[in-house]
């Protein structure tokens, strides 16, 4: 009887995908079919223009564009500091440094992405606005670095986990065979240890993609291709904000295309956690 | 492999490779002090009792947390009292019970992609099936729908739940459920198995020994995770956002179908206003947020170290 209640709770998160899937493709399904839109040129269009002027344009380019900037700059941003820092974490630090960094890092991994945006908005631009005048009041760049330090404790604890379970024989060997510290961590370690390190990366990627307060606060509101950091770019999600916190009717053409938006994020996102799942299955190397 | 290299040479690329180290692992450090001190220096200032007890205003300097903050913490029960029971039953059937077969593997598979899908997704999830109902029940009360008790009792429920704190609170627990899945699972996996055979060796059922050996040894990871799971609730806010939190609202929630605001959206709201007294006070709700969340991880960190205890 218990067994059966738990294997029922088991179930419901296969019927929340299910039911996440379903919605999302009723909703887009629908939204095609009005006549503003048209599946080729949503998938095509180069122009994202649903709420202002006489003629509408529903082409996700923009959006997705946008999207991919802001998720470039902070994925140059977190990446490299972030593998380097579990390196030194998993290889070279003391314990008594460990005591430290980690609870560090736990704290940044906790700070809500709301709070990321709003420094973004209050420091990271005006600072970049003393670098440069060609940065706005919103641009991409500030919400690129904001969700770079977001991402930073993902890839610093993941790549960490990976990079731990890397067996101590490897090392000795290798520290055996003449290898100094950096040989042993960066031409043993890292490499064997490089199917979690990819998973990690794609696992903080795909959190930047779908990361919503920290774009909505500080990218701007402006859906264009570019790729000019100072420009101020709008994301999917940013784009989904805007909707619903609007007040579009909600049988409208516009706040239809939120759906469509967020399939195509749903899909973005779960393409990227399933080759990551391949590659950690694929790829891993069995020691002992 | 690259030409040989003097020793001189690969003991200065070791030297180089630790000064890089150090500089980057000092970059979340500094960026976490940077980022608390301005926050800090920005809403001190304006921090003080009424803050916290008085309702929003339109006039900054008025303005008070007090709607939002209750309506956190009715979202945020409501979340764990469902997460917590349905994501901890998930894990302990999956790891103690299921076979391990095609459908535990379809299910794993299906919890990991559930843990990257964006919140802003569940938002939309939660604004279909709990605010909304899949319209099944018309769009309100009269239409359709139908509601028991009057509105300023405490029991007043209805159908559908409409932008409610209980649809609020459910799509946050879509949120952090598969968080707690995870965790709990990784607690148990930490449980050797030498635990399990002896108990079952001296006879007990599966379930007893679920409930009387495995739980127990696990309870520290699962609470940890637990935790982390909360505090990541109480700082979720584009889900809310969407199943349709309000920015504006003078009171703390009632009863499971009043209006709610949430801290983060109402750090949200003042933080995109241009006026620099709103940032301040936004800066201000910040600190109270981040105190919330510090007290969370303290209390996790506790329960690590002085719980866990070595089992094997």
């Amino acid at each position: 009887m218990i067994v059966g209640t738990l294997a029922i709770a088991a179930t419901f998160s296969i019927l929340v995908t299910t039911t996440i899937v379903i919605v999302l493709a009723r909703e887009t399904w629908g939204f095609f079919h009005f006549p503003d839109v048209s599946v080729g040129e949503f998938f095509g269009g180069l122009e994202w223009n649903p709420l202002l002027g006489s003629e509408k344009h529903f082409g996700i380019w923009p959006l997705v564009s946008g999207t991919l900037l802001v998720t470039v700059i902070a994925a140059s941003f977190a990446l490299p500091i972030g593998l380097v820092t579990s390196v030194y974490l998993s290889e070279y630090a003391s314990p008594r440094v460990r005591a430290t960094l980690k609870p560090t890092l736990e704290i940044l991994a906790g700070i809500p992405t709301v709070v990321y945006g709003f420094f973004a908005l209050t420091l990271i631009t005006p600072l970049l606005q003393k670098i440069s005048p060609a940065f706005g009041s919103y641009n991409a760049m500030s919400a690129g670095l904001a969700t770079g330090i977001m991402i930073l404790p993902i890839v610093c604890s993941l790549s960490e986990d990976a990079l731990r379970a890397v067996p101590r024989s490897l090392r000795d060997g290798a520290l055996a065979l003449g290898g100094t510290k950096f040989d042993v961590s960066v031409k043993v370690v890292v490499p064997a240890a490089l199917s979690g390190i990819v998973a990690a990366f794609l696992l903080a990627i795909s959190r930047a993609i779908g990361e919503t307060m920290i774009v909505a606060l500080a990218a701007g509101g402006i859906a264009q291709i570019t790729a000019n950091p100072t420009a101020e770019v709008q994301t999917m999600t940013a784009y989904m904000v805007q909707i619903f916190l609007g007040d579009a009717p909600a049988t409208g053409v516009e706040y239809k295309s939120s759906y469509a938006v967020a399939a195509m994020l749903f899909a973005m996102t779960f393409v990227l956690t399933m080759v990551g799942q391949y590659i950690l299955r694929r790829f891993r190397e069995e020691y002992e | 492999m690259a030409t040989p290299r003097s020793t001189a040479t690969r003991l200065l690329t070791n030297r180089a490779f630790l000064a890089v180290c150090l500089l980057a692992t000092n970059v979340a450090v500094v960026v976490l002090a940077v980022l608390l001190i301005s926050i800090l220096w920005q809403g001190l200032g304006s921090l003080n009792w009424n803050f916290l007890t008085h309702a929003a205003s339109r006039k900054p300097a008025e303005a008070g947390i007090l709607a939002p903050l209750w309506g956190s913490v009715w979202v945020c029960t409501i979340c764990g009292l469902v997460a917590l029971p349905l994501g901890i039953g998930t894990a302990i059937y999956l790891e103690e019970f299921a076979r391990k077969g095609r459908f535990t593997r379809i299910v794993q598979t299906n919890i990991m992609n559930l843990a990257g899908v964006p919140s802003i997704v569940y938002g939309i999830l939660g604004l279909t099936a709990f605010a909304r109902m899949f319209g099944a029940f018309g769009t309100s009360a009269e239409d359709g729908g139908f509601a028991i008790g009057n509105e300023e009792s405490l029991l007043y429920f209805k159908l559908p739940f409409g932008s409610s704190v209980l649809a609020g609170g459910l799509t946050l627990m879509l949120v952090i459920l598969p968080i707690v899945i995870i965790a709990t699972q990784e607690a148990l996996r930490s449980v050797p198995k030498s635990l399990r055979s002896g108990a079952l060796a001296l006879g007990a059922t599966p379930w007893q020994t679920v409930w009387g050996i495995t739980l127990p040894a696990a309870i520290p990871g699962i609470m940890t995770g637990a935790i982390l799971a909360m505090s990541r609730a109480i700082g979720e806010s584009a889900p809310l956002l969407v199943v349709g939190a309000v920015l504006f609202v003078l009171n703390a929630p009632e009863n499971l179908m009043s209006d709610f605001a949430v801290l983060p959206l109402q750090i949200f709201n003042w933080a995109g206003r241009p006026q620099d007294e709103f940032h301040a006070i936004a800066a201000s709700a910040i600190i109270v947020q981040l105190v919330a969340l510090l007290a969370f991880n303290g209390i996790a960190v506790f329960i690590r170290q002085k719980l866990q205890k070595p089992l094997q």
